[in-house]
């Protein structure tokens, strides 16, 4: 799986998650939070949606390796 | 026979518009099956029978905007006998315009004999509602292929033709205004009609956030719990031992509620708000309140709320989740007579054994209806959940 694959997948996810986000206008760089306006319990759903997609486990503490879809998908290259 | 009516989805709400019927006459329904979609200024609700019953007959046609308390349904009771004849009572004229429901829409050619349809100017047959409705959306009706009798235009075809056209997601922008012009309305008069008083207290999160480090570290991430879980078990608790919180203020004043069922603030992107109830949230274990807020904020973001969750809370909790300003003072939502509001937790100055120390905090602030209560009554509760988030090993 490429940087590139793990970015849609994760995209993918999030609109699961946030289904009022439209996936066309989500850049590589958008912060969950800040950017994306996602809450805590949005960003809970996300990891669990991520969790069982690449089978990764995301501590609390790496939450902010997760925070936008390009640190997310180098992170998750590094674990998968 | 009961009457199923247009519920009132909350103080901000005066007419739904129907877009899906999930019963057919002769369906069978239980308490709280949900039987139509309801697109309110809230977005798409899902309505739910408050009774068991037989569908007898929908009243309600596809994209009909309704007032609340208007009929939708005819339901029978268990038992209840099939009101006389099937077939059409001989003296009964054939409906001037075959009513198009959603399960037969399209291909099926309608029961009743079909009077000439009227024609329109341009030579296009088209049923009233068809006419009206295609008029209402700006379609021009010679663009349609009518699927009624004699190729008829009906209601169905001009729906299927502005579905078609507008896929609903660009509407967003104009969806969040009327939200926004519907929580003007409500808060407004809440702020007219409710003599609000605040009343504010900071509570030490040291005890509440050792546990919840402590209670996470070993658990997968689905079964995780947020903060913002124990907080709102502390705030159903203290409800249900300060009931002047609690429950409704109508025609008789204020009856306080036996049940604590928890509304819960979901802000939505781009600037909407809503507050769907998590039912009797006292008695719910900290797993399962977590479960029942992950899945409540991700229908509240779908789009997929039930009518019971819009109408039933008797309480309602607003926190600012982990990031964000020290506190915030809300507006009650009628009929309620309470609101509390957390600010996001957070490194404060607190004082302990006579020292200032830095611990984590958050500040709560309860707005109450002093028609019902005052700040001694309030206090109590404020009290009451200082003490609850002190033992979080008991929420």
């Amino acid at each position: 799986m490429t940087e590139d694959d793990i970015r849609r997948a994760y995209i993918e996810e999030l609109v699961r998650v946030a289904p009022d986000i439209d996936p066309a206008t989500v850049r590589g760089s958008d912060h969950l939070q800040d950017d994306l306006e996602l809450d805590s319990m949005d960003i809970l759903n996300l990891v669990i949606a991520l969790n069982s997609r690449f089978g990764v486990a995301i501590s609390e503490a790496e939450y902010p390796r997760i925070a936008t879809p390009d640190l997310a998908a180098k992170f998750l290259a590094e674990k998968i | 026979m009961a009457e199923f009516t247009m519920p009132s989805l909350g103080a901000d709400m005066e007419a739904g518009k129907l877009v899906e019927w999930l019963v057919k006459p002769g369906d069978r329904v239980k308490r709280g099956d949900v039987i139509a979609v309801v697109e309110t200024q809230k977005g798409a609700i899902e309505i739910e029978v408050f009774e068991d019953g037989t569908v007898d007959t929908l009243l309600a046609d596809l994209g009909q905007t309704l007032p609340v308390g208007a009929p939708m349904a005819q339901i029978r009771a268990p038992g209840e006998a099939v009101p006389v004849a099937p077939a059409p009572p001989p003296e009964a004229a054939p409906e001037a315009v075959p009513p198009v429901k959603a399960e037969e829409a399209a291909p099926e050619v309608p029961r009743a004999p079909p009077p000439a349809p009227p024609v329109t100017p341009a030579g296009i047959a088209a049923s009233p509602a068809a006419k009206a409705k295609a008029a209402e959306l700006g379609i021009a009706l010679e663009t349609l292929e009518g699927s009624g009798p004699d190729g008829a235009v009906v209601l169905a075809d001009v729906e299927a033709a502005a579905g078609a056209q507008a896929p609903r997601a660009p509407d967003r922008g104009a969806f969040l205004a009327e939200m926004r012009k519907a929580i003007a309305a409500a808060m407004a008069r809440s702020k007219r009609e409710i003599p609000h008083y605040y009343i504010t207290h900071t509570v030490d999160l040291s005890a509440a956030s050792d546990w919840l480090a402590q209670a996470n570290a070993d658990r997968p991430p689905e079964e995780r719990l947020l903060m913002g879980a124990l907080l709102v078990k502390a705030v159903a608790l203290a409800a249900r031992e300060e009931r002047s919180v609690n429950g409704y203020f109508g025609a008789q004043g204020f009856e306080p509620a036996s049940a604590v069922h928890l509304g819960l603030a979901i802000a939505l992107r781009g600037g909407g708000l809503v507050a769907p109830a998590i039912l009797d949230a006292d008695t719910l274990s900290l797993p399962d309140l977590m479960a029942a807020m992950r899945d409540l904020t991700m229908r509240a973001r779908a789009g997929r709320l039930k009518s019971s969750e819009m109408s039933m809370a008797t309480l309602t909790f607003s926190g600012l989740g982990e990031s964000g300003v020290e506190a915030m003072a809300g507006i009650i939502v009628p009929p309620q007579v309470a609101l509390v509001t957390a600010g996001a937790p957070g490194e404060r100055a607190l004082v302990r054994d006579g020292a200032v120390i830095a611990a984590r905090a958050v500040t709560f602030t309860l707005a109450a209806d002093h028609r019902v209560s005052d700040g001694r009554l309030g206090s109590k509760f404020l009290t009451a959940l200082d003490a609850k988030l002190q033992m979080p090993e008991a929420l």
